[in-house]
């Protein structure tokens, strides 16, 4: 069994609102795969769908091999999920909710007690082992939850926007973490609004809006199904921006009069940015400066969701 | 980072189920430790009440009792059940808040039993109220309670109040689910308790009341328990009272734990 999440036709109402429309994807094993997209997608519905919080109208949800409806609990014992609000029990410590999560796992005492050390020391929390969670900073409890959710080292993690609201200090702590996770062989669903996010984790990323998958693929496909590097070239007066404009006459020529701007689509970069260069040197105009834009994530959401219209 | 090999429990379903509900009657009398201001009201609450009202009716109401009952003996068996019946609601505050802060999603997540979140609550909260009534017997022997029970009315007494708590801890637990926010859950508990333990013979005699009210508080479930501890305690007849109580609390424990079943499996289904 390749798979380790298969989604089909997936489709969930609440009440007469749809939220998802007939979702479809895989996640292979060991991958890790980034739901995307804007708030209200859709995103956390599948999440809840996936670890068997929610039920759902129509469709085939199995993970790991297992249909989510009937197997339940085999799906539970496979899976660890951190949801957006840190789900840890406040008034335990920290080395209390692991072993007590441990427990419920269905691991021996021994076992939860040895785990919880080794994660106590992997995420850096072994200072603050002994207290309770309340007083952890977001940070340490964001660390905390994941920590929790591996404490049986299930072969399936998902991530619910596990970033959301950190700082980028611990934002960058939690990425490294989630890479070692995929360099020890978990497969992660990743959910989260960042791009930069999906872009730096995922293997693959599924853009989903309006409860439907709009776009998928790696990062690298995805930007190039966007399109093309661009030229960004500045002037200094608007009479040398306007001698610009004439001159150029490339297609797809976004012009910027506030900021004497001319963003130009270029096919194969070095030849196509040192053509246009010698033609506005040809005619004696003044480039102030010059910028390379690679198309963005950001880019492949605005077109793709409809966001911003060409 | 798994370094050894994880080992997992096995064993039956049962079992597994009955090692859930350990665990999570650990976490929740964990709870109860820690929770500084709660504790404090366990033990204050009950003695500001019982002091209280017996020297504020007492003069008044004992010229209702009958001779040689002082109003301190008269109101204990009340007291202890209006204590318990208020602390249960701990039950109901504990399991909405689990649900309000999400970590009810974390335990409905994991291969554990679900209804063990809800029984270590209740068992947890049985042992807090046990607390509340030591202090409120031993308060009460200090300012002049003087129960005439023997040993095997000790032990009635004792195996009624935890019958009693442990009812109404789970009818507490569904209104816990139910309700929306904790503060529901405090208005919600309290207007289903106070008229209950008031409407009944926990602080005077019913005999003075309008008829309707009579009829009803010297019915209600509630008088009942009182009445059997009461007589317990002063050595009187117990008539009936230990019988009804007891089918009365079994009752409720019967109805209410498949309704608190059923309500939380639906809540976030």
């Amino acid at each position: 069994m390749k798979q380790s999440i298969k989604v089909t036709n997936l489709h969930k109402s609440y009440g007469k609102v749809k939220v998802l429309k007939g979702v479809n994807f895989k996640v292979e094993k060991g991958t890790i795969l980034a739901l995307l997209g804007p708030n209200g997608a859709g995103k956390t519905t599948t999440v809840r769908i996936l670890s068997t919080l929610l039920s759902y109208d129509k469709g085939k949800v199995q993970v790991n091999g297992f249909d989510v409806k009937q197997d339940a609990d085999k799906v539970r014992s496979v899976i660890g999920l951190t949801g957006q609000a840190a789900a840890v029990d406040e008034l335990l410590t920290g080395r209390e909710n692991l072993v007590m999560m441990g427990r419920l796992y269905r691991l021996t005492s021994a076992s939860a007690k040895q785990r919880a050390e080794e994660l106590l020391k992997d995420f850096d929390l072994v200072d603050a082992a002994d207290r309770p969670a309340k007083t952890y900073s977001g940070g340490m409890r964001r660390r905390l939850d994941l920590a929790v959710s591996l404490i049986a080292a299930p072969p399936l993690i998902f991530l619910d926007e596990p970033t959301t609201g950190l700082d980028p200090r611990s934002r960058k702590a939690m990425w490294k973490i989630i890479e070692n996770l995929v360099k020890e062989g978990t497969t992660i669903l990743l959910t989260t609004q960042y791009l930069e996010e999906a872009d730096q984790l995922a293997d693959n990323i599924i853009v989903i809006d309006g409860g439907k998958v709009i776009a998928e693929g790696t990062a690298k496909q995805l930007k190039s199904k966007i399109g093309k590097d661009r030229l960004e070239l500045g002037f200094a007066s608007n009479k040398v921006f306007q001698q610009a404009k004439k001159a150029i006459k490339n297609q797809g020529v976004d012009t910027n009069d506030k900021e004497l701007l001319l963003s130009i689509p270029v096919k194969n970069s070095s030849r196509d940015v040192r053509d246009i260069l010698d033609k506005l040197e040809k005619e004696k105009i003044t480039v102030d400066n010059i910028a390379i834009h690679k198309p963005t994530l950001d880019d492949v959401f605005l077109s793709v969701t409809g966001k911003e219209d060409k | 980072m798994a370094s050894k090999e994880l080992e997992f429990i096995k064993t039956n379903k049962t079992g597994l189920a009955f090692r859930d509900t350990l665990i999570m009657i650990k976490r929740s009398s964990r709870h109860i430790l820690r929770n500084i201001d709660q504790l404090l009201g366990t033990f204050f609450q009950p003695i500001m009440f019982l002091v209280l009202f017996a020297a504020v009716f007492g003069g008044a109401i004992e010229l209702a009792l009958p001779e040689g009952v002082s109003y301190l003996s008269f109101l204990m068996a009340g007291i202890i059940v209006q204590t318990l019946a208020f602390g249960s609601t701990t039950t109901a505050v504990a399991i909405s808040n689990d649900l309000q802060k999400g970590i009810v999603d974390r335990f409905r997540s994991l291969p554990m039993n679900n209804l063990a979140v809800i029984t270590g609550h209740v068992v947890s909260d049985v042992f807090r109220n046990s607390i509340s009534t030591a202090v409120m017997i031993v308060v009460g022997l200090i300012i002049g309670f003087r129960p005439q029970a023997d040993f095997l009315g000790w032990i009635a007494i004792i195996g009624i109040l935890l019958l009693f708590t442990l009812a109404f801890s789970w009818l507490m637990a569904i209104m816990g689910v139910i309700a929306k926010s904790v503060e529901a859950v405090q208005w919600l508990t309290f207007i289903i308790i106070f008229p209950l333990t008031f409407a009944s013979s926990a602080f005077v005699p019913t005999d003075g009341m309008p008829r309707a009210l009579k009829a009803f508080a010297e019915n209600q479930p509630i008088t009942q328990v009182i009445e059997a501890i009461r007589a317990l305690f002063l050595d009187f007849p117990t008539e009936n009272y230990i019988w009804t109580a007891v089918a009365w609390c079994i009752a409720a424990i019967v109805v209410a734990v498949p309704i608190a079943a059923y309500v939380y499996r639906k809540k976030s289904a």
